[in-house]
């Protein structure tokens, strides 16, 4: 799965929770939660979902480090590779 | 593992003294009139809250403690009681000078950022009633309670008056200013506001507090009824005794605690004990900006020596989710306390904090109207756990039913389910609905205030939360009116009829789950689907909006035309469905 790929599914998985956002005016270096309007619940199966799509381990100490779509990508990226 | 059902306490094991260390002789000698004088009351006469919480400790030896660490991403801000009551001047005069008076209505929208805090407590020197807002609501619930209040003033930050102000501000008519403070907290430059920083620069750091009066009204706090519009229940500065005293035996406080409640301030918890009660009681408060997160959390907990922490279930089962592992890489020796509310908490949660901080979570129970903890487990006290605890000192509770005739019957037998109820009197109890006074009368017969919980009283005298006696949910903690959430899905063209309900979920208690059914021409598939949760999250916030929603032909209304929402829970959770002679239509 190529960048762009991936970028792709993390949107259609907050799109699923969140179907009000505007794709195109998320910047992937802002956190992503000042962007969109997602509380604690939703931040939670947002992550549950990419894990189950991607089949990836997501453990919750890593939470903390994913805020932007840019921490997204490459920590899903890297775990991908 | 069989655990017991008692969790011994007694106050000879406590780090520190309880203030309520012999429940009976306390409740005894305890009087709503003792307790208020122990606090200062205002020079000329008259009571305020600001004066007791911030002014009657920049004045005495706490002047150069601190009242507030506030923990943002950039590093911490501490805020000793004497700024803090130069800082809450400041805002008292940006008010005054922009023509805004006693008893006008002041709207926060923020997140847990410094100027929120001066906002509270400068608008009380000003005798200004604050009304928080929770910052996850969208712009519907926002506009809704600004109108029912007739807010005059906002307070709030750049990206949420974009998102969620700036589109409804036209139909805001009494709105006449917004304080608005940068993101960042600096300056914000937007059309149509004022830049909060540089009004409170240019302010004066001297005040006099307006004279205020004990029944004179300082909060507005908004919350959710089964049926119409939310509720503004209406809370006077006498309230501040009651502040004072649950802070004193349910807190626990003493001088030398740093203490956080990790409540939202845009919730009735967050304003009580996230803003006043620790203030009252001259201890250092952490705020913590940043949304939750379990490691972040353990070290806050740590770093900060937090030794009374008062939090949620939901937090804590989030944090169990996390595994104690996670809490014992970390140490907490300065922690003594820890409380919990906004739901019951279950058993376990309140085993996993001896596994995890060495401590039990005590519950304890109060509503939006109660304005402060009323029934609580206390440092001293055995925990059942699972109960609720038992009445503090001040307060009266009772099960009661309506009988036959309507007439209301106290269940005096142990282990029987009724209505909590409670005697009025204590200084913190609702004064009010905002307009509404028969929905205030409603909820009393003869001495007694109706809770609308159901619950039992064991043989010891304690506690036991059952259930809701209407179908008003509630998630992580928070009233969430059905009506409201029916009514903003009723908007859209797709939708012809809508019923809420509170779906029982692990973490957070109860979700919102929507029932809808189509208007002819629309077809239940997952694009609709989706479009009428983003039509929903739009207009609700995330925190109101539901987060499931599924199609049915028609919805069960009783013969009078209301939708049975509690028909609805029972299928969704494959219960008996009970007496539906009054159904209007099977569904």
């Amino acid at each position: 799965m190529d960048e762009k790929e991936l970028r792709a599914v993390l949107i259609e998985t907050l799109l699923d929770i969140a179907p009000e956002v505007e794709a195109a005016r998320l910047r992937d270096d802002k956190p992503l939660r000042s962007q969109v309007d997602l509380d604690s619940m939703d931040w939670l199966n947002f992550l549950i979902a990419l894990h189950r799509k991607l089949a990836v381990e997501i453990p919750e100490a890593d939470y903390a480090r994913l805020v932007t779509l840019k921490d997204l990508q490459a920590y899903l990226g890297g775990k991908l590779r | 593992m069989e655990r017991p059902r008692i969790i011994r306490k007694s106050a000879g094991d406590l780090p520190e003294p309880p203030h309520l260390a012999d429940y009976a002789a306390e409740r005894a000698a305890f009087s709503w009139q003792r307790a208020r004088s122990e606090l200062a009351g205002l020079p000329g006469g008259g009571l305020n809250i600001a004066y007791e919480a911030v002014e009657r400790h920049a004045r005495g030896e706490r002047a150069g403690h601190i009242a507030f660490r506030f923990l943002g991403n950039n590093g911490a801000r501490e805020v000793t009681f004497a700024e803090l009551s130069g800082l809450t001047n400041r805002f008292a005069n940006v008010l005054k000078a922009l023509g805004i008076a006693k008893g006008d209505r002041l709207f926060l929208l923020a997140s847990r950022i410094p100027e929120l805090y001066i906002a509270v407590l400068g608008s009380f020197k000003n005798g200004t009633v604050v009304s928080p807002l929770f910052s996850a609501f969208g712009p519907e619930p926002i506009a809704t309670r600004i109108n029912l209040g007739a807010g005059t003033v906002l307070v709030t930050t750049a990206s949420l008056y974009e998102r969620k102000v700036a589109p409804v501000r036209s139909q805001l008519p009494t709105l006449r200013h917004v304080l608005v403070v940068g993101d960042d907290g600096g300056s914000a430059d937007i059309p149509g506001t004022l830049d909060l920083g540089r009004l409170l620069a240019e302010a004066s750091e001297r005040f006099e507090i307006v004279p205020t009066r004990p029944e004179d009204l300082a909060l507005l706090h908004f919350t959710s009824g089964t049926t119409g519009t939310p509720k503004g229940a209406m809370h006077v500065h006498e309230a501040v005794v009651t502040h004072w005293a649950t802070g004193k035996y349910a807190l626990d406080l003493h001088p030398r605690d740093i203490y956080w409640c990790t409540a939202d301030p845009g919730w009735v918890t967050g304003t009580s004990y996230g803003v006043i009660a620790p203030l009252l009681h001259g201890v250092t408060s952490i705020v913590d900006a940043a949304d939750f997160d379990a490691e972040r959390w353990y070290r806050i907990l740590q770093e900060q020596r937090v030794s009374v922490w008062y939090t949620a279930p939901t937090a804590i089962r989030m944090l169990m989710k996390a595994g104690a592992d996670l809490a014992r890489q970390y140490a907490f020796p300065d922690l003594r306390f820890i409380a919990s509310v906004g739901e019951p908490l279950n058993p376990e949660a309140v085993w996993w904090g001896l596994e995890a901080f060495g401590l039990p979570i005590h519950d304890n129970w109060w509503q939006t109207e109660t304005g402060g903890i009323m029934i609580a487990n206390t440092p001293a006290m055995d925990i059942k756990p699972g109960s609720m605890g038992r009445p503090l000192p001040g307060i009266e509770a009772a099960i009661v039913q309506k009988g036959a005739d309507g007439r209301l019957e106290m269940v005096d037998e142990p282990d029987r389910d009724g209505e909590l109820a409670l005697k009025r009197g204590w200084p913190s109890m609702l004064r009010g609905y905002l307009d509404n006074e028969e929905r205030y009368r409603r909820c009393f017969a003869g001495d007694w205030y109706l809770t609308g919980d159901l619950a039992r009283r064991d043989a010891d005298g304690y506690y036991w939360f059952v259930g809701r006696a209407d179908d008003v949910i509630k998630s992580a903690g928070h009233l969430i009116g059905p009506f409201e959430v029916e009514s903003a899905l009723m908007e859209h063209p797709a939708v012809a009829e809508a019923g809420v309900i509170g779906k029982p979920d692990e973490m957070v208690g109860e979700v919102v789950k929507a029932f809808v059914s189509l208007r002819q021409g629309f077809n239940p598939d997952d694009a609709l689907r989706r479009e009428l949760l983003g039509h929903a999250r739009r207009k609700l916030g995330a925190a109101v909006a539901p987060k499931e929603i599924e199609f049915v032909g028609v919805l069960p209304r009783t013969r009078s035309g209301k939708i049975m929402r509690r028909l609805l829970k029972a299928r969704e959770l494959g219960l008996p469905e009970g007496d539906t002679s009054t159904l209007e239509s099977g569904g």
